[in-house]
């Protein structure tokens, strides 16, 4: 048996597939992305003069994190989150109460086609934008404190819940809305009865979710003027109070770990 | 599920009746809190305002059409930023988050009791703030300017990736692994060969979502001075300008499709 390698053959080698089979693509997108890189961080006007001035600022709040100071703006940290969190709920109930129609309006199995076509334009308006953009204009026409923020949190939210939950309606076993239907049952009676047991879980899975993400929101929607712990932190920064601005900062990341992992922790009880 | 007789008929009820009690102070609890936190924000509210809401809404929109469309080229320049602040940000975000995710997933950590809790630890505490938060800090830091945004939007994003590339690291299959290291291969050359390719879809899913997320976020971040189209539109609401305003809601409606777009088809392309 001949052991060696053969002559005059070449050793066949194999390699790992790259991600993008086609060559002249994978060269162009390379070229491309290096050629953006040098065009998009040739474009940044940095002034690194600033930069290094305020490294020593950097360094002072560092320093600050390590030792927050929760005491001497404490009424109004408590203050600023009391509202944060009654924005939250209220919102949430509020969105969740007028999300559910639109919902309903949005799922093509139960609604007819223009009611179909308003109610996912509904959606993809309220959707479309980011909380911060609709709190300007909730400032603007209903004056700065939390009214705008719940109005804002609670406009976000219908997007969100009805476009989930629609898709969880569509996607709902059709045989039960078959049975009520055929018992003679007239629509408010088959919502409740054929959709609102298939759905409910779920709808209670996304109004947690909407809760979480709700609070996260109105923890920053206070930097325009809409409420919140938000705008007592950007005073706090505003006056260089470093210890007052991290004790906030650290009194919103265990809050939003906290909430994510009790919604996280229902949610999965719920399924 | 309590049954019980009556008059000779067979009644049931799906909760006993400590269950429906005990949800019932539930809801009662619910509502309570509802109206407690609806007082609070209603305090906090002047109310003459909000009464006037209907004229200045439709004043706002009187004044919104039509868009001044003569302002349209200084906005070029700050389109331009965005983009680059949210590609820059993911760029930095991606680069850093997959060693990231390779040091906190189980399977890949170089030590389960030592690495893994750090890793996890940057990875909450980067999710856990806004990156409107962190642009707040960053401004503070380097002063007004492109640069914080970037940044602002990479610390943001370091977390999103490393923790979404982490579990799909850690829902790797077995196999080839087993396969690999059954070959002699190396530490390293175990992680190229047998978990890279597995994870490498998600990884390119992961980024280019995050891509579009942080685009909606990079129009946002000027509002705190951090660059980009958001800084014209504090500007434009500051001076009520909202012809304005208007024209940069168009642009950032647009451009936010335009990202959503490229998204959905890279992701389609690569799953």
């Amino acid at each position: 048996m001949n052991t060696g390698a053969v002559p005059g053959r070449a050793r066949r080698q194999w390699r790992r597939p790259p991600l993008i089979a086609d060559r002249r693509l994978r060269w162009a997108l390379y070229l491309s992305l290096v050629l953006y890189l040098v065009v998009g961080i040739g474009s940044l006007e940095v002034n690194w003069q600033r930069v290094v001035d305020g490294l020593d600022r950097g360094a002072a709040f560092a320093g600050a994190l390590l030792r927050p100071d929760f005491s001497s703006r404490g009424p109004e940290i408590l203050e600023g989150l009391l509202e944060s969190l009654s924005m939250t709920l209220t919102a949430t109930v509020i969105g969740l109460l007028l999300a559910v129609p639109v919902a309903i309006g949005a799922a093509r199995n139960l609604a007819p086609l223009p009611v179909y076509v308003l109610c996912r334009g509904i959606i993809a308006v309220s959707r479309s934008f980011q909380e911060i953009i609709i709190a300007i204009l909730f400032v603007a026409m209903l004056g700065f404190g939390p009214l705008a923020g719940v109005a804002t949190l609670a406009f976000a939210s219908i997007g969100f819940i009805a476009k989930l939950l629609a898709e969880d309606i569509e996607a709902m076993d059709p045989k039960p809305i078959d049975a009520i239907r055929a018992s003679g049952a007239p629509p408010g009676l088959l919502l409740n009865w054929a959709v609102q047991p298939q759905v409910l879980p779920r709808l209670a899975g996304i109004t947690l979710y909407r809760l979480d993400i709700n609070f996260r929101e109105a923890a920053i929607i206070g930097i325009v003027g809409a409420g919140g712990i938000g705008a007592t932190l950007n005073t706090a920064f505003d006056r260089y109070e470093y210890g007052t601005a991290a004790a906030i900062l650290l009194l919103i990341i265990i809050l939003v770990m906290s909430a994510e992992y009790a919604s996280g922790i229902l949610r999965e009880r719920l399924r | 599920m309590p049954v019980w007789s009556e008059q000779g008929r067979r009644y049931w009820k799906r909760l006993s009746g400590r269950d429906s009690l005990l949800r019932w102070f539930g809801w009662l609890l619910l509502v309570l809190l509802l109206v407690w936190s609806w007082h609070l924000i209603s305090e906090r509210t002047i109310w003459v305002f909000v009464l006037d809401a209907p004229a200045q809404g439709a004043d706002l929109i009187e004044r919104m059409f039509p868009p001044r469309w003569d302002y349209m080229p200084q906005l070029w320049r700050p389109l331009w930023d965005t983009l680059n602040i949210a590609t820059l940000g993911t760029m930095i975000a991606v680069l850093l988050g997959t060693p990231l995710a390779f040091l906190a997933a189980r399977n890949t950590t170089p030590s389960v009791t030592l690495v893994r809790p750090v890793a996890l630890l940057i990875i909450v505490g980067s999710r856990s703030i806004n990156s409107l938060i962190w642009a707040l800090l960053l401004v503070l830091i380097f002063g007004p300017g492109v640069l914080a945004g970037v940044i602002a939007i990479a610390l943001r994003s370091i977390g999103f990736i490393g923790k979404l590339v982490y579990e799909a690291i850690e829902e790797s299959d077995r196999r080839p692994v087993e396969a690999i290291t059954a070959t002699g291969a190396s530490a390293a050359q175990l992680r190229l060969y047998a978990i890279v390719p597995q994870v490498l879809p998600a990884w390119v899913g992961t980024s280019v979502y995050r891509w579009d997320i942080n685009i909606r976020e990079a129009t946002v971040l000027g509002l705190v001075g951090a660059g980009g189209i958001g800084v014209e539109l504090m500007a434009s609401v500051n001076t009520l300008a909202w012809g304005q305003v208007s024209l940069i809601f168009g642009l950032i409606l647009l451009t936010v499709l335009f990202s959503e777009w490229v998204s959905a088809r890279v992701r389609a392309a690569t799953i």
